[in-house]
């Protein structure tokens, strides 16, 4: 008997049972691709630009309140460019209380001090920067994976990807419009005093201070489907925002029968800042600002101690669901833009798989026959070889969750006409060798041994395109790497190492061989 | 025993020439191709742009579809019919609006067009101007990236001379692809990308054992008194079942995959099925036959030089 004979067998029986028992059911190991379950694949970009921005604004406002405490008189103060605040002060006399001022922002640097005219520039630091651009991103990530979760999608993606950018895969989603303002909303939710000192007319011909802004409310006339936009001055300076919010639920509207409005609940500090605004403001209206859109611009009738408020603004019920789920997750902090899209809905998917299988059907039939006919008995070792190449194919794909896609199964079609490669390397090499006059057992060995090494080098050549493959790809074609990269792999086991095997059986183990089928 | 050859020792390598001016002549037609249609046509995963497939329930006639379209100020996009008398895709290039706005003003005009009927919207594509012009980018590094690493590989298990004429070989191959692509009027798409790379995989998998087999048959003195010439083209006979026998099985699977496996894999399967067989090919006639060549122009000079060295 050959060498090891019942610790080989052993090793291929443990392969496949291990296959089998990490494949088993199929249909919930295997994970599909959206391109055949269907569903939405997103590319967001998140406009890093914008948060540097506002927190460049916020600074600007401390400053600024800081001076106007210590009564040092300002010309101007304000954002230039991303991340730069110009300050004039109103004369130069106040200059180093000023200095000492600003140097408590501790993010950003003076540049181009001018004490003559009272005037400097306070530019924040690189590290900041990059810190602020990371924070955008990652925090980003973490609302919409919030928003997602609550929204309820079975097994989503959301990943990072690059600098700025963010993958989100949802299978089996199919409203994609309603998907997208869910995860697109910036949701960043405002409480701001109208302006009533300030007419509208006024304004809009342009004389307007400048800690004033237009904001439009929108209001859909039902039975004309007209839209109509209703501009108000408010301050642009926002008295509490969404970040002070604990609660949000969705409630019939009382007043507007059909329509749902959303009711929100502060936390303590939301509560106590909400009751001191509203004690202060008493006859003023408050607009409640949604991403720039006046949503509703209540009069304040007395002080409001609950540390309640209600949304309303026509919305159906689904609307104020997603409202409410987008204020719970919380506000993005810089708002996203949709880089790349790919729906499939879920009919093209179940024919994509129907086409792929019978692909991979007939693909498999034809190498099959083909090698039955050509090589005869070898030709049905390396059949059977195929046969457990493609069983491994999958047990590793499910074993590793990776994921089949369209182009996926082409792999796999793929990899059934390159794996019998090995075997035809193999054989072809046994032939020789019987020409030249040797045993049938001696040519199988030579076959095999010298077959070795050439073996190995076809592998490593298409196993390290796949992997520049993979490393390039975006999910269809990710899948294309995969299938063919584990496909490969799995064949030096399947068409070497278990084909000898089963010749050994065949041959090697007996003590006259007359002649090999081959 | 079924054999496809037996003892086969056809003169590939002398009719070299042949070969040269076949690829040449192949490759001129699709530069002139490319150029005459201004480069290759861009998939929407490389130029942006808007894609959706959309099925009728009863066949429609196109102009109808385009007049819809037309209405809606999408009257330059692309229709085309997908693999079905129902079922069309229509592509539009990037515009100022969203993809969104575009894709619901679509599906709004052809529903309510009574005279197509009932309307399945099946896929929506969108891909912006940036990512496409990243993809772009990236697909030239993973080619290059692709044919560097089988350089580096060749030249580590032979020499650098094998893996240049390998090289030169695979980039053949990419070129009569492209060329294939652009005389059938295919787009290049991620997955026709995916298609080139693997075949950049397994042209120089082919390449491989004839030089494994060169070099054993040196090693082994058989061959001695016959030129570089002899032993590269008895190399590539005795290893011409094994590389015929391949390609077949790999190209059976490429035949499959581009008649059965769906409109989707269309121009994936075609890339790979030109690949075959141009990969088959270049390894008998470019990459052995360069490493020929390259090899007598070095023995020429050194020759050359030792006469000037004798002669002083």
């Amino acid at each position: 008997m050959p060498r090891n004979l019942w610790q080989r067998v052993s090793l291929v029986a443990v392969v496949v049972l291990g296959s089998v028992w990490f494949l088993y059911p199929p249909t919930r190991t295997i994970n599909l691709g959206l391109d055949l379950q269907g569903g939405i694949h997103l590319v967001l970009g998140v406009e890093t630009d914008k948060h540097v921005a506002s927190q460049t604004d916020r600074a600007a406002e401390d400053l600024k309140a800081t001076l106007e405490r210590k009564g040092i008189a300002l010309r101007r103060i304000a954002r230039d460019g991303d991340a730069t605040v110009v300050v004039e002060l109103a004369s130069p006399e106040s200059w180093n209380d000023a200095l000492t001022a600003a140097s408590e922002l501790q993010n950003f640097e003076r540049r181009d001090e001018d004490q003559a005219a009272g005037r400097f520039r306070l530019v924040m630091r690189e590290r900041v920067i990059n810190q602020l651009r990371d924070d955008a991103v990652r925090q980003g990530l973490e609302t919409i994976r919030n928003r997602v979760d609550q929204f309820g999608v079975a097994e989503p993606t959301i990943t990072r990807q690059g600098n700025d950018r963010i993958l989100i895969q949802l299978p089996g989603i199919h409203d994609v419009a309603r998907a997208k303002a869910l995860i697109g909303k910036t949701a960043l939710l405002e409480f701001k005093l109208l302006d009533e000192r300030v007419s509208v007319e006024e304004a809009l011909k342009g004389n307007l201070p400048d800690t004033d802004e237009i904001l439009y409310q929108r209001r859909v006339d039902p039975d004309a489907k007209s839209e109509r936009k209703i501009p108000y001055v408010v301050q642009k300076r926002a008295l509490l925002t969404g970040a002070e919010l604990t609660r949000a639920e969705v409630q019939a509207d009382p007043n507007s029968p059909g329509n749902w409005q959303v009711s929100i609940e502060f936390t303590a500090t939301g509560t106590r800042i909400f009751g001191e605004v509203t004690e202060q403001n008493v006859g003023k209206h408050l607009a409640i600002v949604l991403d720039g859109n006046v949503y509703s611009a209540p009069r304040i009738n007395e002080r409001i101690p609950g540390g309640r408020a209600v949304i309303t603004g026509q919305f159906t019920v689904n609307e104020a669901r997603d409202l409410a789920i987008v204020l719970r997750a919380g506000a993005l902090p810089a708002p996203v833009t949709i880089l790349e899209e790919r729906t499939v809905g879920p009919s093209l998917g179940a024919d994509s798989i129907r086409q792929g299988l019978i692909a991979i059907t007939a693909s498999a039939v034809i190498v099959f026959v083909f090698m039955l006919v050509y090589y005869r008995v070898a030709g049905l070792i390396a059949n059977i070889g195929l046969g457990l190449n493609l069983l491994m194919l999958m047990a590793c794909m499910a074993a590793f969750g990776a994921t089949l896609t369209l182009p996926g199964i082409a792999g796999i079609a793929l990899t059934i006409g390159m794996a019998v490669d090995t075997n035809i390397l193999i054989f072809e090499r046994i032939r020789e060798e019987l020409q030249v006059g040797k045993t049938p057992r001696s040519a199988i060995e030579a076959g095999f041994r010298r077959a070795f090494t050439i073996i190995v080098d076809t592998h490593a050549t298409v196993l390290v395109t796949a992997m520049i493959l993979y490393n390039f790809g975006t999910g269809p074609v990710r899948g294309f790497a995969v299938s063919l990269f584990v496909g490969l792999a799995a064949s030096l086991f399947s068409a070497y190492f278990f084909s000898r095997l089963l010749f050994d059986v065949m041959y090697v183990g007996r003590r006259k061989v007359e002649r090999v089928s081959i | 025993m079924i054999e496809l050859f037996r003892n086969p020792s056809y003169n590939f390598i002398g009719r070299r020439s042949w070969a040269y001016i076949a690829s040449a002549v192949f490759i001129a037609i699709g530069i002139a191709s490319l150029v005459a249609k201004g480069g290759l046509k861009y998939d929407i995963d490389f130029a942006g742009g808007t894609l959706i497939q959309v099925r009728f329930a009863e066949p429609p006639r196109i102009e109808r579809i385009r007049a819809t379209l037309v209405a809606i100020q999408l009257g330059d996009s692309v229709i085309q019919e997908f693999g079905d008398p129902r079922e069309f895709i229509i592509r539009m290039p990037l515009t100022a609006t969203n993809a969104e706005e575009v894709t619901r003003r679509v599906q709004a005009a052809l529903t309510s067009d009574a005279s197509l009927g009932k309307v399945e919207i099946r896929r929506v594509e969108f891909v912006g101007p940036q990512v496409g012009r990243d993809l772009q980018l990236q697909a030239v590094y993973a080619v290059l990236t692709g044919l560097l690493c089988m350089l580096l590989y060749i030249a580590f298990r032979f020499d650098l001379k094998g893996g240049v004429a390998a090289i030169v070989a695979v980039f053949h191959d990419v070129l009569v692809s492209l060329t294939a692509l652009s005389l059938t009027d295919r787009e290049f798409s991620l997955s026709v990308l995916a298609a080139l790379l693997t075949i950049i995989g397994y042209s120089v998998n082919d390449t491989i054992v004839a030089y494994d087999r060169l070099r054993e048959n040196r090693g082994k003195f058989v061959l001695k008194g016959q030129t570089f010439e002899q032993q590269m083209n008895t190399a590539i006979n005795q290893t011409l079942s094994r590389t015929v026998l391949t390609a077949l099985t790999v190209f059976f699977s490429t035949a499959i995959l581009l008649f059965f496996g769906g409109k989707v894999l269309e121009d994936m399967a075609f890339t790979l099925f030109v690949g075959v067989i141009t990969g088959t090919y270049s390894t008998v006639y470019i990459a052995g036959a360069l490493v020929v060549d390259w090899t007598s122009f070095v023995e020429g000079r050194f020759r050359r030089s030792k006469k000037a060295v004798a002669k002083a």
